[in-house]
C-alpha cells in the first residue's frame, strides 16, 4: 500500500451567499479504511459529499484523489468524470435508484463507462459483435455477483422501485460498487433501517472494505453503526472540523459532546 | 439425504392419499343389482412406490444441477410482441382485396407517422426530454430534399441520407444550448424552435418559395422513373417491365420504401435501447442526478437521443415530401408536433408497439370518421379522452427490460457476504 492517503481534503470551503456550509476543512481518508463524517444536522456533511462528487464547485480549497497512476483534482472535474475517471461513487441520503428499470438494469447502467467503451460508439453493439457481447455478459456477471451478495438475486428482473426500503438501500450501495470505485461515499446508508437491517448493513460495509480494499467515506447519524465500523471519525460542526481520530477518542472528546448535547 | 427422503416420503404420502380412492377402490356389480366394492391395494402400493422412488431419484438428479452460477438471458435483438403479425400484415396490405389507392395511400401516411412517433419516442419516451417542436426536424428533412432536388438536382435516393443527416445535425445544433434546460423550460424552447423553422420557411421566398411551397420530384426505382411524364434520359418503370402505366405502381412503390426504411429504423431503435447508450437514456429519464454520479455524461447522452430522434424525423420528412410531390410551410405547424406527441403518449411512453397502435388510431381514426363530417373531430377527441380514462399510461405501458437474468432459485445467502 502506498504511503499517500487516498483522499486529501485541503482547506475546503463552500459558501452559499452569506452562509458558510463548510469552513476551511482539511482531513484525509485512506485506502481500505472507513472514515466517518459525523456532526449535528446542518454541519455540512452532505455538502462535503456534493463537493466531492462534483455537484457543487467548492468556493476554495482542494480535493485530491490519489491513485496508482497519479492524482485527480476533484474540485476541477465535472461530476460524471469524477465517477468515471477518478473512481468516486456515492449513494444518496434519499435513495436515488432508477425505479422504472429492473434491479439488474440498475446495476448494469452503473457499468456504463466500461460498456460504452466495449460498444465502440454503439457500432459494435448494433452489429452485435462478440467483443461487445462478452463485455455485456461480464457486466451481467458482476451485477449478478452483487445481487447475490445483497440477497436480491431472485428479484433481479423486478422493478427497482418495487423493492422494500431496506433492499433499495442495499441495491444503491451495490450499484455504486458496480462502477468499481476507489472511494465510496455513503450518505446516511442506515437511515430508515430497522436494528436488524442496520446490523446487516454494518457487516456489508465491513465486507466491502475487506474484500475490495477501497476507501469508504461514511456520513451517518446512527452512532452504533459509526462507532462499530469506523477506522476514523471526523466530526463537523457548523462546517468546521472539531475532532478527528479513532472512534473511542472522538467519543470522549469534550468538544464533540458539547456539539451534540449543547452547553448550558 | 434425510431431507430428500423426507421430500420423497411426502410425495409418496400424497400419492397414497390420491391413489387410494382412485385406484384402490373400485365399485363393481355385486350381482342382483347391488353395488359392491373391490379393493386393489396392490395398485396403490405400486403407485406409491413409483412416486416415492421417482421423487427420490429425481431429486438426486436435480441436486447437483443446482447451479452455483446464474445465467444471462440474451434477449432477442428485437422483441416486440405481435411484431411478426404486424409485419406480415403490412407486407401483404397492398394486395388485400379492400386495398384501394386510398387505403394504400392512407397506410403510407400511417407509416410516416409511425416513423415520426418512433423518433420522438426516443426523445420523449426513452430519454424523457419533452420536445414540443419535433416538427422542425420533419420540416428540415422535407425541405432538405426539396431544396437539394431543386437547386442541385439530387434524386430521392441521393437526398434521403442527406435529409436524415441535416435533420440530425439540426438536432445537435439545437441540443447544445437547450439541453441543459429541464422539463417545462425545454418544452417551451423546443416549441419556439419549431415555430422559428416554419417562419423562416415562410419568409424566405427566394429560396424556399415561401408560402407557395416547392415542388418535389418522385422517387425512382433503380433509375427507372415512376411517372407518367418521363423525364429526359430516363426509362419509365412501366416501359422497362413492359407493362402499362398505372399510378398505383407508384403508390405501392412508395408504400414499400417507407415500410422497408421504417422496419430498419425500428430495428435500429430497438437495438440501441439494449445498448449502454439506450440504458443511459432511460437512466437519465429516471434520475439525472444518479446517472451523473454513475459516470454517465448527461450532455452527450441527451444529444445522442435528440440527434437520433431528429434524424428519423428527417427521413420521415423526406418521405412525406416525395409522397406529396409538393411541400409548403403549411404542413409543418404546431398541430403536427402535437399529433406526434399524442402518438407517443397515447401509445405508452417508450413502447414501440404502442407507437404503431397509436398511429393507427390517431391517423386512421379521423379518416374512418370522415363519414361523420363535422362531428369527426368530436369523435376523435372523445376517443382520445376514452383512451386516457381507461389506459392512463397509454395503450401499452408495459416496459420490456433490456437484459434479464434467468433466475434460478438459490438458497438465500443473506445480506452480508
Amino acid at each position: 500500500m502506498s504511503a499517500a492517503p487516498l483522499l486529501e481534503v485541503q482547506n475546503l470551503s463552500m459558501r452559499f451567499g452569506g452562509l458558510v456550509a463548510i469552513d476551511d476543512l482539511s482531513f484525509t481518508a485512506n485506502r481500505a479504511e472507513i472514515t466517518s463524517i459525523i456532526g449535528p444536522n446542518g454541519a455540512g456533511k452532505t455538502t462535503l459529499f456534493n463537493c466531492l462528487t462534483g455537484f457543487y464547485r467548492p468556493s476554495s480549497g482542494r480535493l485530491i484523489l490519489h491513485d496508482d497512476a497519479g492524482s485527480h483534482d476533484l474540485e476541477r472535474m465535472r461530476g460524471y468524470r469524477i465517477a468515471r475517471e477518478a473512481g468516486v461513487a456515492r449513494t444518496f441520503q434519499n435513495i436515488r435508484l432508477f425505479p422504472g428499470m429492473t434491479v439488474l438494469e440498475n446495476l448494469v447502467v452503473a457499468q456504463h463507462a466500461r460498456l460504452m467503451r466495449a460498444s465502440v460508439w454503439s457500432i459494435a453493439g448494433i452489429l452485435g459483435l462478440a467483443s461487445y457481447r462478452r463485455a455485456e455478459d461480464a457486466a451481467a456477471e458482476l451485477a449478478g455477483d452483487w445481487l447475490r451478495r445483497i440477497g436480491l438475486l431472485d428479484r433481479a428482473d423486478a422493478l427497482a422501485g418495487s423493492l422494500p426500503y431496506g433492499a433499495q438501500r442495499r441495491l444503491e450501495i451495490a450499484r455504486a460498487m458496480c462502477t468499481e470505485p476507489r472511494l465510496l461515499c455513503l450518505d446516511e446508508p442506515a437511515a430508515g433501517l430497522n436494528p436488524r437491517e442496520s446490523a446487516e448493513l454494518k457487516e456489508f460495509i465491513r465486507a466491502i472494505r475487506e474484500r475490495h480494499a477501497i476507501g469508504i467515506l461514511l456520513v451517518e447519524h446512527d452512532m452504533s453503526v459509526v462507532m462499530a465500523i469506523s477506522d476514523r471519525v471526523v466530526v463537523l460542526d457548523y462546517g468546521a472540523k472539531i475532532a478527528d481520530g479513532p472512534p473511542a477518542a472522538v467519543r470522549a472528546d469534550p468538544r464533540v459532546i458539547r456539539a451534540y448535547l449543547g452547553e448550558e | 439425504m434425510i431431507a430428500r427422503l423426507k421430500d420423497a416420503g411426502l410425495a409418496g404420502l400424497a400419492a397414497f392419499g390420491l391413489s387410494l380412492p382412485m385406484l384402490g377402490l373400485e365399485t363393481i356389480d355385486a350381482g342382483n343389482g347391488k353395488l359392491g366394492l373391490a379393493t386393489h391395494f396392490d395398485r396403490v402400493a405400486i403407485t406409491v412406490a413409483m412416486v416415492f422412488l421417482g421423487r427420490l431419484f429425481l431429486s438426486r438428479v436435480r441436486l447437483p444441477k443446482l447451479p452455483a452460477k446464474f445465467q444471462v438471458t440474451r434477449l432477442p435483438a428485437v422483441h416486440i410482441p405481435w411484431a411478426p403479425f404486424f409485419i406480415v400484415l403490412a407486407l401483404i396490405l397492398p394486395v388485400l382485396p379492400f386495398a384501394s389507392r386510398y387505403v394504400v395511400d392512407l397506410a403510407t401516411t400511417v407509416l410516416i407517422y409511425v416513423m415520426l412517433g418512433s423518433g420522438l419516442n426516443v426523445v420523449v419516451g426513452l430519454a424523457g426530454l419533452l420536445d414540443l417542436g419535433y416538427v422542425a426536424f420533419y420540416a428540415v428533412g422535407a425541405y432538405s430534399f426539396a431544396l437539394l432536388a431543386k437547386y442541385l438536382h439530387f434524386t430521392f435516393w441521393e437526398a434521403l441520407p442527406l435529409a436524415g443527416l441535416f435533420a440530425g445535425s439540426f438536432g445537435l445544433l439545437l441540443g447544445f444550448p437547450v439541453l441543459r434546460l429541464r422539463g417545462d423550460y425545454l418544452a417551451i424552447v423546443t416549441l419556439g424552435f419549431g415555430e422559428i423553422i416554419r417562419i423562416i420557411l415562410i419568409n424566405l421566398p427566394p429560396v424556399t418559395g415561401g408560402p407557395n411551397g416547392i415542388d418535389v420530384p418522385r422517387p425512382s426505382f433503380f433509375g427507372l422513373a415512376m411517372e407518367r411524364s418521363v423525364p429526359k434520359g430516363m426509362t419509365s418503370f412501366a416501359h422497362f417491365f413492359n407493362i402499362g402505366f398505372d399510378p398505383m405502381q407508384r403508390v405501392w412503390f412508395l408504400y414499400y420504401i417507407v415500410l422497408a426504411l421504417l422496419l430498419a429504423a425500428i430495428l435500429l431503435i430497438q437495438r440501441l435501447r439494449r445498448l449502454p447508450v439506450g440504458r443511459a437514456w432511460e437512466a437519465l429519464r429516471e434520475d439525472e442526478i444518479a446517472s451523473r454520479a454513475l459516470g454517465i455524461d448527461p450532455t452527450k447522452t441527451k444529444l445522442s437521443a435528440f440527434a437520433i430522434g431528429a434524424m428519423l424525423a428527417g427521413f420521415a420528412g423526406c418521405f412525406f415530401a416525395t409522397r406529396q410531390g409538393f411541400i409548403s410551410p403549411e404542413s409543418f405547424t404546431f398541430m403536427e408536433s402535437a399529433t406526434i406527441l399524442a402518438i407517443v403518449v397515447l401509445g405508452g411512453m417508450g413502447s414501440q408497439l404502442g407507437v404503431v397502435l397509436a398511429s393507427l388510431v390517431l391517423v386512421g381514426l379521423p379518416e374512418v370518421g370522415r363519414q361523420f363530417a363535422e362531428f369527426r373531430m368530436i369523435l376523435f377527441g372523445m376517443a382520445m379522452i376514452a383512451i386516457m380514462v381507461w389506459r392512463p399510461k397509454g395503450l401499452l405501458s408495459h416496459r420490456q427490460p433490456t437484459i434479464k437474468l434467468s433466475t434460478i432459485k438459490l438458497p438465500k445467502p443473506g445480506a452480508g457476504v
